[in-house]
């Protein structure tokens, strides 16, 4: 039985979406066909429904996301998406500690979120469960895989690392400096957001949804507002529109300024740093005082946007776009100059078009190895339409390739950033969010600086959050790192690493 | 070469003036004694611990080393190992999964030891709050000189903060 023939349910709402709750040979039967139609595994996450515990899946196709749920019983396993999504095992691992579903024949069983906080049998996503009760905390063991031959050694680092970074741990396999394997271990920063989310009302959430990842508030915000706004089955005014892409876009040139400082000074480029983080700088002043925020957090509300822009804003916004992108044309001519940069970003860390399809890589990452997806161009909701943006798509999947992709999508937002500023109409930037209907599901997608970022929203009675599930694509990344680092040398993890650029929190929120 | 040249006489020198101390933050009395500083002046050595933030301090934080800011020219620098730090530098509510590293971080650090704890979540666990997950604060975990409220606190603010823990207490 094919997807379409079950009656998927349309959602509502900016992004094109449908939804069904099947039974369980339905339920597979549908995710082989999805996967086999080309579909990718965008976000899979569990859900305690009260009378089952649910498991959902958001799948990626050419023409939307479908949402196909599975309802189990007391006791009943969930069958194994690692043979059909490579990128599922660990989002599997976050089901099973925060919900307590069990995947039937899964490999990797391992604790991925639960470090020890909350001990086993104890489900922090299960009604029942008390957040504020206080456990011990003992640090739980996790077997690493553990290479073996002559001269294999093991570096183990973090999860404090020796930067103003996230929190994470590396455990590399290495021989001499070669590192034979990768094994990451995650959830450092786990905070618990899921369970907090319900703690907050449907048109409140925006807030934590923009404290998911930092780097990517705009990001979250603007899908979490589409999720909201599908869910009251409302619309914001066009002005909101075009200004949520404004921010989204100046949030991508924003953390492509800064990771280009970051990957010269990783290379012994320090000039590079200085340079960059100074454009970054001048960026985020300008931000503050249009919107009020540097990284535009809380700007992006169900029913539109809390800010506005006047005439004299636009025109700064607008001339800010031209002088970056010549000061950050003269210093591409400095790194493909830099023959030295050159001999650390060529051919290293290179993640091939083919791992990159098994993990369901998108965004940057993704363009860089020929995954050819931006939601911006393949779904585009208002303005994108109207702007027609110009997709940056290479094959490569190296260091260097990374950074071609960050330079050119940085031409390319500031090009789309002078355009919105020049014709974005006029009119209201909000409507009031009512009170949104119970039981009812919502999505959101954008294409955020770094890839596709979901988020999946139910409500509970009265306006509140029965579920939101706010998924960042470095879930799909992470696991493709590891295999973008075999045979590199360890010095170059870390300029790996950066022009990725993931996010530890989204990851482990 | 010389298109790099080129670029730094151009850009010239864009540092601003570091802004004042900002007392009002400070926790508790400075556990860094006047005499010390006077022998160490300014220089400070900072160690950064990221114990579950959003990673939007982080971001704040790394702008302190840009050239406005000019973070070194102030003596200040960021170490890698807590054993080399003067001050660790904390964002994040504290995960619970930070929990034991914040401390082993903290009990490598030489005394005297001051800790800044950054942003709203820092503070007491800010929007995520003190849950199964989160411990609510840095100053649940270790001892805290000074907090930086905001979420993010922008680059200033930070340094008013840190500069905030090296001045000692007015009595």
């Amino acid at each position: 039985m094919t997807p379409e023939s079950t009656a998927m349910r349309a959602i509502p709402g900016e992004v094109p979406a449908s939804t069904a709750r099947l039974g369980r040979a339905q339920w597979t039967d549908a995710l082989v066909d999805l996967r086999e139609t080309g579909g990718r595994l965008v976000a899979l996450w569990g859900s305690d429904a009260g009378d089952a515990m649910l498991v959902s899946a958001a799948i990626a196709m050419g023409d939307g996301l479908r949402v196909v749920e599975l309802a189990l019983g007391t006791g009943e396993k969930c069958p194994d998406l690692c043979g059909l999504f490579a990128g599922a095992s660990r989002m599997q691992r976050a089901a099973s500690d925060l919900v307590g579903i069990e995947f039937e024949g899964a490999r990797d069983t391992r604790p991925w979120l639960r470090h020890g906080a909350w001990p086993a049998g104890e489900f922090p996503l299960r009604r029942g469960f008390d957040p504020a009760r206080e456990r011990p905390n003992p640090q739980a063991d996790y077997a690493f895989v553990r290479v073996e031959g002559d001269g294999v050694h093991e570096i183990p680092v973090g999860p404090i690392h020796a930067g103003i970074i996230e929190p994470g741990h590396f455990r590399f396999s290495v021989v001499g400096e070669k590192v034979l394997r990768l094994e990451e271990r995650l959830g450092y920063a786990h905070k618990g957001i899921e369970r907090r989310f319900q703690d907050f009302s449907v048109a409140d959430g925006y807030r934590l949804a923009g404290r998911v990842s930092g780097d990517s508030a705009v990001a979250f915000q603007w899908a979490y507002a589409q999720a909201a706004e599908s869910i009251a089955g409302v619309a914001p005014p066009p002005r909101a529109r075009w200004l949520r892409a404004l921010m989204l876009e100046r949030e991508r040139v924003a953390n492509h300024l800064g990771d280009l400082g970051a990957l010269g000074n990783d290379a012994a480029l320090a000039f590079a740093l200085s340079q960059f983080m100074r454009l970054k700088e001048d960026w985020l002043r300008l931000q503050a005082e249009a919107f009020g925020h540097r990284l535009c957090m809380d700007r992006i509300v169900p029913g539109g946007v809390d800010a506005d822009l006047d005439d004299s804003s636009k025109a700064r916004f607008v001339d800010q776009a031209a002088a970056i992108g010549d000061e950050v044309r003269s210093l591409q001519v400095i790194f493909d100059e830099s023959s030295s940069l050159q001999d650390r970003f060529i051919t290293t860390g290179r993640l091939t078009p083919d791992q990159a399809r098994a993990f369901g890589v998108t965004g940057l990452a993704g363009r860089a190895s020929g995954q050819p997806f931006d939601l911006r161009a393949d779904l585009p909701c208002d303005p994108y339409p109207e702007l027609a943006v110009r997709k940056v798509v290479h094959e490569s999947g190296d260091v260097a390739t990374r950074v071609k992709v960050r330079f050119e999508e940085l031409y390319e937002s500031l090009r789309l950033i002078a355009q919105i500023a020049r014709r974005m109409p006029a009119g209201p930037t909000r409507i009031d969010y009512p009170q949104p209907p119970a039981q009812a599901l919502g999505v959101g997608f954008v294409e955020g600086w770094r890839g596709e970022t979901f988020v999946a929203l139910r409500s509970g009675e009265g306006g509140t959050i029965a579920r939101c599930h706010a998924h960042d694509p470095s879930w799909h990344a992470w696991p493709a790192i590891e295999h973008a680092v075999i045979g590199n040398i360890v010095p170059d993890f870390p300029l790996i690493n950066k022009s990725f650029n993931l996010s530890y929190s989204g990851q482990d929120c | 070469m010389i298109p790099l040249l080129v670029k730094v006489f151009r850009t010239g020198i864009v540092s601003e003036a570091p802004p004042a101390p900002a007392a009002e933050w400070r926790e508790r009395a400075c556990a860094m004694q006047a005499d010390i500083l006077r022998l160490l002046g300014r220089a400070l050595v900072i160690r950064q611990v990221d114990a579950g933030s959003c990673n939007g301090c982080e971001l704040e934080i790394h702008a302190l080393n840009n050239p406005y800011y000019n973070l070194e020219g102030l003596g200040i620098k960021f170490a890698a190992s807590p054993r080399h730090a003067d001050m660790l530098l904390v964002t994040g509510p504290v995960a619970k999964n930070m929990e034991h590293a914040l401390r082993i971080a903290y009990d490598a650090m030489p005394d005297p030891k001051l800790v800044v704890a950054v942003g709203d979540c820092g503070r007491d666990g800010g929007i995520f709050g003190a849950g199964y997950a989160t411990c609510g604060g840095v100053g649940k975990v270790i001892p805290v000189d000074v907090t930086v409220p905001g979420c993010p606190p922008p680059p200033l603010a930070i340094l008013r903060g840190i500069l905030a823990a090296l001045e000692t207490p007015r009595r």
